[in-house]
C-alpha cells in the first residue's frame, strides 16, 4: 500500500499553536507560554463552564453539596530536596488546590508512573513519606495505580495525585470576587521551594542550606473560614510564583493590583541566591504559599491568624486591588517608583553576568 | 541585606535625585553602557526619579543582543549534530537564530545543557568522553576570565572532546564606535563597573579626551545609578571630561591583573561582528594560535556565512541609543519576548525586553503594546 503523502495528510482541526512546532519546557513554566498552550488547546478542546473557571480545584455540587476536585502531577527533581520530597509534595500540593477553594481535603488517589532501575527502597521512602503526609493532613489515598516504564523513558519516579474534598461554607472564593479596596495577603516568605531545588539540582552551594517552603496549608484556610475572615479569592503560588498567580486573578477579576516590594517577604538567603542567578524571587515557585484576597477590614486579623499557625511564616499584606479599566499588576519598587510586575514568559534562565 | 539593600535605600536614593535635580540646568543625554544597568534603571523606575530632561539612553552592553545571528545560527548547527552536547548560559538559549532557537533544537533532540559556569561545561566533557562537549562563549570582558580559564584548563588536561564557539566582545571598542558615529548623541557615560572590576579603566581616559565626554565607571544597584548619574552630571555642567570611579568597592584602576594575564594568555583582540551594529575593529576575543584546537567552528568546519536580520526589527538602532524600544513599530506589536524579533526582546537585559516587561503601562509606552 502506498504511504499517503504527509503534506496531503490534514487533520481535521490544524494545531492550535502553529509557532512552536514542538512542546518547550517553557510551555510547563507557569508563565505566558503555558498560559497560551492550555487557552489555545486544552480549554479549546475540552471547553465546559467548569473549566473555564479555571480555578486550582473546580467546585462541582452533588445532591445539595458542593465538592472540590482537582488533580496535579509531580516531576521533581532531585525526589528527595531539602525540606522535602516528591510524596510529601504530591500529598501537600493537592491538598492545597483543594484548600484554594476554601475545601476540606477528604480524599486523594495516587497513580505511580516508575521507571525501570529505580531501587525499591527508594519507592519505599517515597511511600512512606506520603503516608506520613496523608496523616497530617487528615487525608485518606483510597485509590491508585502503577505503571512501570522502559529504563530511560522516565526520570525515576512521577505522581499523579487527584484530590476530593467538601466545601463548608457560602462564600464564593473566587477572582470574581476580588474587589477594588481588597487587601493582598501571602501567608509567608516566597520563593524558597524553587531556591532549595535550584540549589540542589545545579550543584549551586550557598553558606546556607534553603529549604524548601514544602508545606499543607488546609488547615490555615480552615481555622481563617472560621474566624469569619472575608475570604474573596485563594490562589497557590506554585509555578510562575507570585507574579504569575497575581497576573492570573488580575486578569479574571479585571482589577489592578498594588504591590509594595518591601512588604513582601523573601529571606536573606533565598534573595541573596536570586540575586547572584538573576533570578526574581517574585517569579519563583513555591510548594506551601498562597495569596489570599480579603476585605479590607480583616487584613491585620487575618494576618494574625496566619502568624500564629504553624505553617505561616512570616505573613504579610503586600498590596491593595483597586478599580482599572485594564487588568494589571504593579510593583512599586523599594526606592518608590511604580512598574508593571509581568508574568514570567517560561522558564526563569539565569543570566550570563 | 547586607552589601544590597544599603545600596537600595529609598530615603537615599530620594536625597540623590534632589541632588540631580538641583544641579541640573540643562538637557543632557547619558548612556549607560551596561545591560545589567538598564534592567535595574526600568526595573527599579530610576530614570523616574530624574529631571525630565536627562536623558538615560540604554547602550550595547548586553552579551545575548550584541552576538551576531552568523554565530546563533553556527550555534544551533552544532547543537544539533547527535554527537554534541552543547553548553550554554541560560540567557542565549531562547535568542532566535534565523529560523530557530536553542530551545527548540533542544525540543528536537538536541542535547543541550544549560550550565552556570564554563568550567560546568569542562567537567560534562571529562564525564562524558565520547561525546563532543561545546560551550558557547558568549559576554563581555566580565566572563572572559572564566572562558579562558575553562579553555585552559581543558587543555591542561588534554581534553580532546571540548571545544568553543566564541563570540566575546570588549567594551572600549565599542564607545569608540559609537562616539564616532555622526548621529552620536551620547554626552557622557556610565562605563560598566563588572567589566572594569575585571579590566580596571586605564583605558578610558584617551577616549574621554578624544571625544570630551565624562565616563564614570558604575555600579549596578539602585544607589550606585544614581551617584554615577550624578557625577556625570557634575562634570557635564563644569564643562568636564574625566574619567571617575563611582563603583570603589569593587574597581581599582588596574583592574584584576591575574584574570587579564589569563585573558591575554587565551585570547588576541580580533575583529568582531555586533548584531545590530556592525563590524568593529579590534572588538572582540578569539582564541590565539596555541588554543586552535578549542575553536568550535574550526573542528566542525563552519563555513563562514552572512545572514539578514529581519527587515521589521530595528534593535540595531536601540543598541545604538538612536531610539527607544517603543519607537519601534514592531515593539509590542510582531516583536514580545514569546515571540522576539531581535535579541533586544530577549535578554533580561536587553533593553526592548526591560521596557516591555516594567513599562508598558507608562502613557508613551503603553500606546504600543495589546
Amino acid at each position: 500500500m502506498s504511504q499517503v503523502p504527509i503534506e496531503n495528510f490534514a487533520l481535521a482541526c490544524p494545531v492550535p499553536l502553529a509557532q512552536y512546532p514542538h512542546v518547550l519546557l517553557a510551555h510547563g513554566g507557569g508563565g505566558k507560554l503555558m498560559h497560551q498552550l492550555i487557552g489555545k488547546m486544552f480549554l479549546a478542546a475540552f471547553r465546559n463552564p467548569l473549566l473555564e473557571a479555571q480555578l486550582d480545584s473546580t467546585v462541582v455540587e452533588w445532591t445539595g453539596r458542593k465538592l472540590a476536585f482537582t488533580t496535579d502531577s509531580y516531576v521533581v527533581r532531585p525526589i528527595f530536596f531539602p525540606g522535602g520530597d516528591i510524596g510529601s509534595m504530591a500529598v501537600h500540593g493537592t491538598v492545597n488546590d483543594l484548600a484554594m477553594s476554601g475545601a476540606r481535603p477528604l480524599y486523594l488517589s495516587s497513580a505511580f508512573i516508575l521507571e525501570e532501575g529505580l531501587p525499591m527502597e527508594t519507592l519505599w521512602r517515597v511511600v512512606c513519606s506520603m503516608r506520613d503526609a496523608a496523616q497530617r493532613c487528615g487525608v485518606q489515598i483510597i485509590t491508585g495505580d502503577t505503571k512501570v516504564v522502559d529504563k530511560g523513558k522516565g526520570d525515576g519516579l512521577f505522581i499523579n495525585t487527584t484530590g476530593i474534598g467538601i466545601i463548608e461554607h457560602d462564600r464564593m472564593i473566587a477572582p470574581q470576587s476580588v474587589r477594588p479596596g481588597d487587601a493582598v495577603l501571602v501567608n509567608g516568605d516566597l520563593g524558597r521551594h524553587g531556591m532549595a531545588i535550584m540549589a540542589v539540582r545545579e550543584g549551586l552551594e550557598f553558606e546556607s542550606r534553603i529549604e524548601s517552603d514544602s508545606a499543607p496549608v488546609a488547615d490555615l484556610v480552615r481555622q481563617l473560614l472560621q474566624a469569619g475572615i472575608e475570604i474573596h479569592c485563594l490562589r497557590d503560588l506554585t509555578r510562575g510564583g507570585l507574579a504569575s498567580t497575581l497576573n492570573e486573578i488580575a486578569e479574571a477579576a479585571g482589577v489592578r493590583i498594588d504591590i509594595e516590594e518591601k512588604s513582601v517577604p523573601v529571606r536573606e538567603d533565598v534573595h541573596a541566591a536570586c540575586e547572584m542567578l538573576g533570578l526574581d524571587p517574585l517569579h519563583v515557585a513555591c510548594e506551601g504559599r498562597f495569596a489570599m484576597f480579603v476585605a479590607a477590614k480583616d487584613a491585620e486579623r487575618a494576618r494574625q491568624i496566619m502568624r500564629d499557625h504553624a505553617v505561616g511564616a512570616e505573613p504579610a499584606v503586600i498590596g491593595r486591588v483597586a478599580e482599572s479599566s485594564m487588568p494589571l499588576v504593579t510593583l512599586k519598587s523599594v526606592i518608590g517608583a511604580s512598574r508593571i510586575l509581568d508574568m514570567s514568559s517560561g522558564e526563569q534562565l539565569p543570566r550570563i553576568c | 541585606m547586607k552589601y544590597l539593600d544599603e545600596y537600595r535605600d529609598g530615603e537615599r536614593a530620594r536625597q540623590l535625585a534632589r541632588e540631580i535635580h538641583r544641579i541640573t540646568t540643562r538637557p543632557w543625554n547619558i548612556m549607560e553602557v551596561c545591560g545589567g544597568q538598564t534592567h535595574a534603571i526600568v526595573k527599579f523606575g530610576i530614570d523616574e526619579l530624574l529631571p525630565k530632561f536627562i536623558t538615560l539612553i540604554h547602550g550595547p552592553g548586553c552579551p545575548v543582543c550584541v552576538t551576531p545571528l552568523e554565530i546563533i545560527d553556527q550555534a544551533l548547527e552544532i547543537a544539533a549534530r547527535p554527537e554534541v552536547i552543547f553548553a550554554s548560559f541560560g540567557d542565549m538559549l531562547r535568542v532566535p537564530g534565523s529560523t530557530t532557537d536553542l530551545l527548540s533544537v533542544k525540543a528536537g533532540g538536541g542535547d543541550v545543557r544549560m550550565v552556570y559556569s564554563p568550567l560546568d561545561a569542562v567537567r560534562l566533557a571529562e564525564q562524558n568522553p565520547a561525546r563532543d562537549v561545546v560551550f558557547f562563549g558568549v559576554g563581555f570582558e566580565t566572563t572572559a576570565p572564566a572562558t579562558a580559564m575553562a579553555v585552559y584548563q581543558a587543555a591542561q588536561k588534554g581534553l580532546k572532546n571540548f571545544s568553543m564557539l566564541i563570540s566575546h566582545v570588549l567594551v572600549p571598542p565599542a564607545i569608540e564606535a559609537l562616539m564616532s558615529s555622526p548621529n552620536c548623541k551620547v554626552q557622557g557615560f556610565l562605563a560598566a563597573g563588572h567589566v572594569c572590576a575585571v579590566m580596571g579603566y586605564e583605558e578610558y581616559p584617551p577616549l574621554a579626551a578624544k571625544y570630551h565626554v565624562p565616563i564614570v565607571v558604575t555600579g549596578f544597584e539602585p544607589l550606585d545609578i544614581l551617584q554615577g548619574v550624578l557625577m556625570v552630571v557634575q562634570q557635564l555642567e563644569s564643562g568636564r571630561a574625566e574619567v571617575e570611579n563611582q563603583y570603589t568597592r569593587a574597581v581599582q584602576r588596574e583592574g584584576n591583573l591575574p584574570a587579564q594575564d589569563l585573558i591575554r594568555k587565551v585570547f588576541r583582540v580580533v575583529p568582531r561582528k555586533w548584531r545590530g551594529i556592525g563590524e568593529i575593529p579590534q572588538s572582540g576575543l578569539g582564541l590565539n594560535d596555541a588554543y586552535a584546537a578549542f575553536d568550535a567552528a574550526r573542528k566542525f568546519g563552519l563555513a563562514d556565512r552572512q545572514v539578514a536580520e529581519p527587515a521589521e526589527c530595528l534593535s540595531g538602532l536601540v543598541l545604538q541609543g538612536q531610539i527607544k524600544p517603543h519607537e519601534c513599530p514592531a515593539f509590542g506589536q510582531r516583536c514580545t519576548p514569546e515571540h522576539p524579533l531581535g535579541a533586544t526582546m530577549v535578554s533580561s537585559e536587553g533593553a526592548c525586553a526591560a521596557y516591555y516587561r516594567y513599562r508598558r503601562q507608562t502613557p508613551d509606552v503603553a500606546g504600543k503594546t495589546p
